[in-house]
């Protein structure tokens, strides 16, 4: 952390200097104009899209003064710019707007099903780094060998498999045959509502509660579709990390390491696995940030009430507030995310700020 | 208990509770849980088992129609046009408070004036926010209804039984009135009834949990809590009555019915719905509209073989527009797939190479029913093509009468057969101006040949009997006529634990009610 110095005249000395200033001032520049763009466009795609969300209000069996009172009630009677103005200006606010399905602030329905999908795809990426680092690694080192094959068919498998099709084969085996792991939802249906909702993350309020009994059963409930968007993320992960290894293995330095009598351990681990950990962390970040946005089709199987499913019913019922709603969070989470990656790696390798 | 303990995944106990019920059933079409607006299939769940009616069905025995509910008695007056309800003395809703005159008689009026989707159930009999109060009275342990004329008794009660019917507690929702709204913003997410059951919570997409009323004046019932989850996948729901997560599966598919034939403890229920599968032509289309060619049409749907195929078991060939079990139904089947007398009729017309889209949404049963529609087109010589959407893209040019043909579903709003009389063989004014979106016969742009004037008439016949011969003369000549095509009537299946015992689910004329439920 920088010291904040006294130079002497009463002025405090900058802990940074105006190169970081104008970084700072780029970063947050770039992010609010993605942020904007992205809006702009899912607002123009809503609007144009040949649905009429005032169906979604009124019902098909309404009449023609009730429709139009809901049009205008809607605001779809003014300029599309103006729309759009008055919307950014309410999302400044805090203000996603009314869901036209449940008639419930968006921003509240987000803040329900977001900590869903969190919960369970940051223990999806956790299998995901956990198990495919050290297969990727494993694989480059032994390239060529059968335990490269035998990574290289994992990842494969995992990366071409229909997500849908191993959620239900997972169901079926773990859940429907063998009882091991607990079903559809995020909990048992005797355990809803048990612990009080502070994070809205179950397993963490569950902890808070100090109830153990909804944790356990908490945790075998989110353990299959997490291990299934772990194995997916894994097949990712392993075969970036593979790829990574095997350019840094070829690379001089390595043979320098080797000639000077270094274990093999070390060459791997410290020399080359240390090189590639910049680049890990942005596949990592990305990885995340592709479970967040919502594994829709997991969410589906596994009856999981989280964004991806909060978005596509949204979609299909043209509840354009909800699906605006969704939409600016995830991108936000991913601008977000690929900010905190690009910090971390000016962090790892100071060579990336310059 | 230790961490490791903890994280050791026990198997997970494969019974509910004997006092509880859980369902599994689609839930994501709920938008509100008022009355006076609610108007959807998860929604009407709901709804009958929290608000009783002035009259309502008996889910014991729903042929025996209408019948008492918070209404003990009702006399009609000499000119047919009011009917004066009693109370039942001592019904309590959740909350304490008597249910009185007042109460029922304020509902009522409430939802006219409201003017929600389905007011049109109550405003049909000529009342509106200015007159409500006049024609809808409570005096001491009576309420009185007046229409603006003489309608069938029988169709007035009929509309009271649907959920817009539902009595509330007018203490209790003006408590929570905003802005005027009579309580409509709170009502959408919370409830104020006398039924079998009290809200406790429904978390859109989720699920919804009711818990029974202490007060309810059948007794409290057998299942305190009625748990009903949001799983949209049939295999899910399958699995989860497997294991015996669940007591009740609302939503399975042909394959997972078969795929549950003979697993333990499992039984399958087969009910009829009351929605229909059809297919209509637009009348604004120069050949289409040739009567020839909308009887063509008719015989060239393959109405057995996509009914014993993709269809099994899901859907039963029905060729007119009232459901079975309704008043009136009536059974005829004069078409079935038939080349040969299509193209005839095709040649009579003088139509050749013609080419028709047809509007479809994305919906499996829908795309298999409009391909096998295309392949029996094509065989007498009819290109169709398919424009395949979301429901609200199709439906938005449906309503716009841009289509020249529609592969569609229509549910009934209310149990009495005005409600699909009104809206396949009905439409008074059937020019662009007239913008009767609400009716199908609109729609699709037909003058209904007649049959408009004999729906009006139908509807007011008082003799319950001579009514029915109406309704199934105009389903004959509406068979012939009409530029539709009804194809099948819904068949629900449902997966339950065999030891759930008086599960109803309304048959096609009300929804489900769990109040009887034992385990």
């Amino acid at each position: 952390m920088a010291v904040v110095e006294n130079n002497g005249n009463g002025r405090r000395k900058s802990p940074f200097s105006s190169s970081v200033y104008a970084t700072i001032l780029k970063t947050i520049g770039s992010v609010l104009v993605t942020m904007l763009g992205l809006t702009f466009v899912t607002f123009i795609i809503g609007r144009v899209m040949p649905i009429d969300p005032v169906i979604s209000i009124v019902g098909e069996r309404a009449s023609r003064e009730t429709y139009d009172a809901a049009y205008q009630a809607m605001g779809l009677d003014k300029p599309i710019l103006v729309q759009f103005a008055y919307y950014i200006w309410d999302v400044l606010h805090g203000d996603f707007g009314m869901s036209l399905l449940n008639a419930r602030p968006v921003a509240e329905d987000i803040r329900r099903v977001f900590p869903a999908t969190l919960e369970l795809a940051t223990i999806g990426t956790f299998f995901g780094v956990v198990l495919g680092v050290p297969l990727g690694v494993i694989a480059a080192v032994k390239r060529g060998t059968w335990v490269d094959q035998v990574a290289r068919v994992v990842a494969l498998v995992g990366y071409s498999m229909p997500i849908f099709w191993l959620g239900l084969m997972g169901l079926l085996v773990f859940y429907g045959i063998l009882g091991w792991v607990g079903g559809p939802g995020r909990v048992g249906i005797f355990y809803e509502d048990v612990v009080p909702s502070v994070t809205g993350m179950i397993l963490i309020d569950s902890m808070l509660d100090n109830n153990w009994e909804v944790f356990r059963n908490a945790i075998s409930h989110i353990i299959l579709p997490a291990s299934i968007l772990g194995y997916y993320s894994m097949a990712y992960i392993s075969r970036m990390t593979r790829s990574f290894m095997l350019e840094q293995m070829s690379a001089e330095y390595i043979t320098t390491a080797r000639v000077k009598g270094l274990p093999e351990r070390t060459v791997v681990w410290r020399h080359a696995f240390g090189n590639i950990k910049v680049q890990l962390i942005t596949v990592i970040a990305l990885s995340y940030a592709n479970l967040l946005e919502g594994a829709v089709l997991t969410e589906t199987i596994f009856a999981w009430p989280g964004i991806g499913q909060y978005i596509t019913t949204a979609l299909l019922s043209a509840d354009m507030n909800a699906v605006l709603g969704g939409t600016v969070v995830v991108g936000l989470i991913f601008v977000l995310l690929n900010i905190f990656s690009d910090l971390l790696y000016r962090f790892f390798d100071p060579r990336a700020a310059k | 208990m230790s961490f490791a303990a903890t994280l050791a995944v026990a198997p997970v106990v494969a019974e509910t509770p004997a006092n509880m019920l859980v369902i599994a059933n689609r839930i994501d079409d709920i938008t509100t849980l008022d009355p006076a607006e609610s108007f959807e299939f998860a929604g009407s769940d709901v709804s009958r088992n929290i608000y009783g009616k002035l009259v309502n069905f008996d889910p014991m025995n729903l042929d025996a129609g209408y019948g008492p509910d918070l209404a003990e008695s009702w006399t009609v007056s000499e000119d047919g046009k009011t009917i004066t309800f009693t109370m039942r003395e001592g019904v309590k809703f959740a909350s304490g408070n008597p249910v009185r005159a007042e109460d029922a008689a304020w509902s009522l009026q409430r939802a006219v004036i409201l003017n929600k989707t389905p007011s049109f159930i109550l405003t049909q009999f000529g009342f509106n926010a200015d007159n409500a109060k006049d024609m809808i009275k409570a005096e001491g342990n009576t309420v009185s209804i007046t229409t603006d004329k003489r309608y069938a008794t029988s169709f007035v009660l009929n509309c009271l039984t649907a959920t817009i019917g539902g009595i509330l507690d007018k203490e209790e929702v003006m408590k929570h009135e905003v802005d005027g709204d009579m309580g409509n913003t709170w009502l959408k997410t919370n409830t104020a009834g006398s039924g079998a059951y009290t809200l406790v919570s429904w978390k859109p997409n989720e699920s919804v949990t009711l818990k029974s009323n202490p007060n309810f004046y059948l007794g409290e019932p057998a299942m305190k809590r009625v748990v009903v989850k949001h799983v949209a996948e049939s295999s899910t729901q399958r699995l989860m009555l497997e294991r015996g997560d669940i007591d009740v599966a609302r939503d399975l598919n042909p394959d997972d019915v078969a795929g549950l034939a003979g697993a333990e403890g499992v039984a399958i229920d087969s009910a009829l719905r009351g929605r229909i599968m059809y297919i209509s032509v637009n009348q604004k289309h120069p050949e289409l509209s040739k009567p020839e060619v909308r009887q063509a049409i008719k015989y060239l749907v393959d109405y057995e073989g996509m009914q014993n195929s993709f269809l099994k078991g899901q859907y039963v060939i029905h060729q007119n527009f009232l459901p079975a079990t309704y008043l009136g139904a009536i059974d005829d089947q004069p078409f079935s797939l038939n080349i040969e007398k299509a193209k005839e009729l095709l040649a009579k017309a003088g139509v050749t190479d013609l080419t028709i889209t047809a509007g479809v949404r994305e919906a499996q049963e829908r795309l298999e029913i409009a391909q096998s529609l295309q392949n029996t087109f094509a065989q007498a010589g009819i290109k169709l093509n398919l424009t395949v959407g979301t429901g609200k893209q199709i439906l938005t040019k449906y309503r716009a009468r841009e289509l020249d043909m529609y592969v569609g579903a229509w549910g009934p709003d209310y149990p009495d057969p005005h409600t699909n009389a009104g809206t396949f063989a009905y439409n008074p004014d059937n020019s662009d101006e007239a913008q009767a979106t609400g009716l199908l016969a609109w729609r699709n742009a037909w003058d209904t040949d007649g049959l408009t004037e004999k729906v009006a008439a139908a509807v007011v016949e008082g003799d319950r009997e001579v009514r029915k011969g109406m309704y199934e003369e105009i389903q004959r000549e509406f068979l012939q006529k009409a530029p539709f095509a009804i194809l099948f009537q819904k068949v629900e299946q449902t997966g339950r634990r065999e030891n759930v015992q008086n599960l109803n689910l309304g048959g096609a004329i009300t929804a489900v009610s769990y109040w009887p439920v034992t385990k």
